[in-house]
């Protein structure tokens, strides 16, 4: 799979590497503009999350054969915004054994830095500009050399803002969520970065205006499938969300880090949680599927498809789409264990990355330095395929032979007969086991007799010390 | 410098939202004092007493703390050399096998060793 991903892009785009990050864009918008803008991405985040959760339940409750809400507005589309409503006007209670202040800072800390990423999300191309009041601009708040950087480092504030309200709250259960989401959170985000670097590689910059220009041939998400599909993993992880979403284990954990906050400091969680939902799922657009580039074929046929107004649209269904996708894995998949969750993060996902970024680099430095074509490629990629065939082999050869101990073992304590008192107190019978055959008890009579018979034996055994 | 102002101006209009949702939650609910509702929620049983201090906690997480800092920060080195990988060629490439092989002998190490396990 990775081969053919390979030979497609390496065949097709043999043009000399172009630097695609272009700031002169940004910058110069007038206060008022900026303002403009600042409240339509923040409006945008908000409608987005509010849309978001409605949608969930509606389509989680689809796939359950359900209705889900609809009694709030047409279809049910305010249910979100009377939620809000009434959490409100609820009791905001404070634990006498909470930590006042913190416990209040932590949902601002949560929320604050969750807005802040879709700043740098390009919803257009940056030299494609739109007119807002007779004032050209490109579709897009603002762009930094460090884009990615700024992403990373703003959302991974709000990791402090759930660890604090854990702690704050003075009780077993947010103290574990918080322990739990935060150990969660710093795996997946290591695969999720790993993941980001073949990109760089490929486009050449950290900005993300810069990084959508470089796909304008392909879309990451085909030459550099394995990243693609390890950041699809690791930003479930990242988030929280079903099948990770071990923080919130109601069964173990009541409600994770979040059990003591009701009232509007609760909102702002959930808030925090469907915003960054919506800022990984932007990463992902605009890292692996081409940002606001129209979809393959469209530009072939109509020329005018990435210009104007049309990108935002392209970026908005991609959005969508992958909002549905996590949708859809709430509504599919049981949440994992949590020592299968950290094995799963630890021992495939940021090693497999590590391993795919060679891969990648040896690739990319063979094209760039020399006359790299496809009988190349196979004796680079025939013995890095020949040593995980191996790899793979000796893996399966070990996982047989442990499987077949655990087979004898499991034989071995079949052979044993069923003793119901083994674990010290009785238990039933599993399927497959018998109960041993019943012995009757001895008539209470002859018991006491033979007591008193071997007590008296005990006594003439030791001798009478009196005689 | 422009280019970061309304990163400024976003943040700004953020925490606006969220410190006065916080402020107005606190003015517009009810407040109806009773013991047993302030107390931690342990499913209705006796809270158990928080030990002093935060007590202890399984070492794992202080481990998976640590490996996380030394997998960050070879991030922070990949990330640069991936924006210039173009530029570095052969050179890069090297050195950065090099040291990618590196952390990967301490990430045997720690596997080896059950560093990785989640008992």
């Amino acid at each position: 799979m990775s081969a053919l991903a390979l030979i497609g892009p390496l065949t097709a785009d043999a043009t000399t590497p172009t630097n695609y990050e272009n700031l002169s864009f940004f910058g110069r918008d007038p206060w008022w503009l900026i303002l403009i803008k600042v409240v339509a991405v923040f409006a945008f985040l908000v409608v987005t999350v509010l849309m978001a959760i409605l949608f969930e339940r509606k389509i989680v409750g689809y796939m359950q054969q359900r209705i889900g809400p609809n009694r709030t507005g047409p279809w049910g589309l305010l249910q979100s915004l009377a939620d809000g409503v009434k959490l409100m006007l609820k009791e905001d209670i404070i634990p006498t054994a909470a930590d006042k202040l913190v416990f209040i800072i932590a949902p601002l800390i949560a929320t604050i830095p969750a807005f802040l990423a879709i700043a740098v999300v390009p919803f257009g191309p940056a030299n494609n500009q739109v007119s807002i009041f007779h004032h050209r601009t490109p579709l897009q708040l603002t762009d930094l050399p460090v884009a990615i950087l700024y992403v990373l480092a703003a959302t991974s504030i709000g990791i402090y803002g759930i660890v604090l309200a854990g702690w704050a709250s003075g009780s077993t259960y947010p103290l574990l969520g918080a322990l739990r989401s935060t150990a969660q959170m710093i795996s997946y985000e290591i695969a999720m970065s790993l993941s980001f670097v073949a990109v760089f590689i490929y486009a050449g910059t950290m900005s993300t205006s810069g990084i959508v220009n470089s796909q304008h041939s392909w879309w990451n998400c085909l030459p550099l499938l394995p990243s693609f599909l390890i950041y699809v993993v690791s930003m479930v992880g990242e988030t929280n969300r079903a099948p990770f979403d071990l923080p919130e284990a109601e069964g173990e954990l009541v409600g994770g880090f979040h059990t003591e906050y009701s009232s509007i400091k609760f909102a702002l969680f959930f808030l925090a949680e469907y915003i960054n939902m919506v800022t990984v799922s932007s990463l992902a657009v605009l890292m692996f599927l081409g940002g606001w580039h129209a979809p393959f074929g469209l530009v072939s046929v109509w020329h005018g498809a990435n210009s104007g107004w049309w990108p935002v649209l392209w970026y908005v269904i991609k959005l969508v789409l992958f909002m549905l996708f996590f949708f859809w894995l709430r509504a599919t998949l049981p949440r994992l264990r949590y020592d299968q969750f950290m094995k799963l993060g630890w021992k495939v996902l940021i090693p497999a990355s590590l391993v795919w970024l060679l891969a990648v680099a040896v690739v990319r430095t063979l094209k760039n330095e020399g006359d790299l074509n496809r009988s190349h490629l196979i004796y680079i990629l025939g013995p890095v395929v020949a040593v995980l065939v191996v790899l793979w082999i000796v893996s399966e050869l070990r996982y047989r032979q442990t499987s077949a101990v655990e087979k004898a073992e499991e034989a071995a304590t079949a052979a044993k007969p069923f003793d119901p008192m083994d674990g010290g107190f009785p238990v039933p019978p599993l399927p497959g086991q018998t109960l041993p055959a019943f012995t009757p008890r001895r008539p209470r009579a002859a018991l006491v007799g033979a007591l008193v018979e071997s007590a008296e034996a005990s006594e003439l055994e030791a001798g009478d010390p009196d005689v | 410098m422009n280019s970061y102002a309304p990163i400024l101006v976003l943040g700004g209009l953020a925490a606006g939202f969220a410190i006065f949702s916080v402020v107005s939650g606190m003015l517009t609910g009810p407040k109806r004092y009773n013991r047993a509702k302030l107390e931690a929620y342990e499913c209705g049983i006796e809270p158990t007493p928080q030990p002093v201090g935060g007590g202890r906690f399984p070492v794992k997480y202080y481990l998976t703390a640590m490996l996380f800092i030394i997998f960050d920060i070879e991030i922070v080195f990949l990330y640069p050399w991936a924006v210039r990988f173009d530029s570095l060629g052969w050179f890069g490439l090297v050195e950065m096998v090099f040291f990618i092989l590196t952390v990967f002998v301490a990430y045997g190490y720690v596997w080896r060793r059950g560093g990785l396990e989640w008992d």
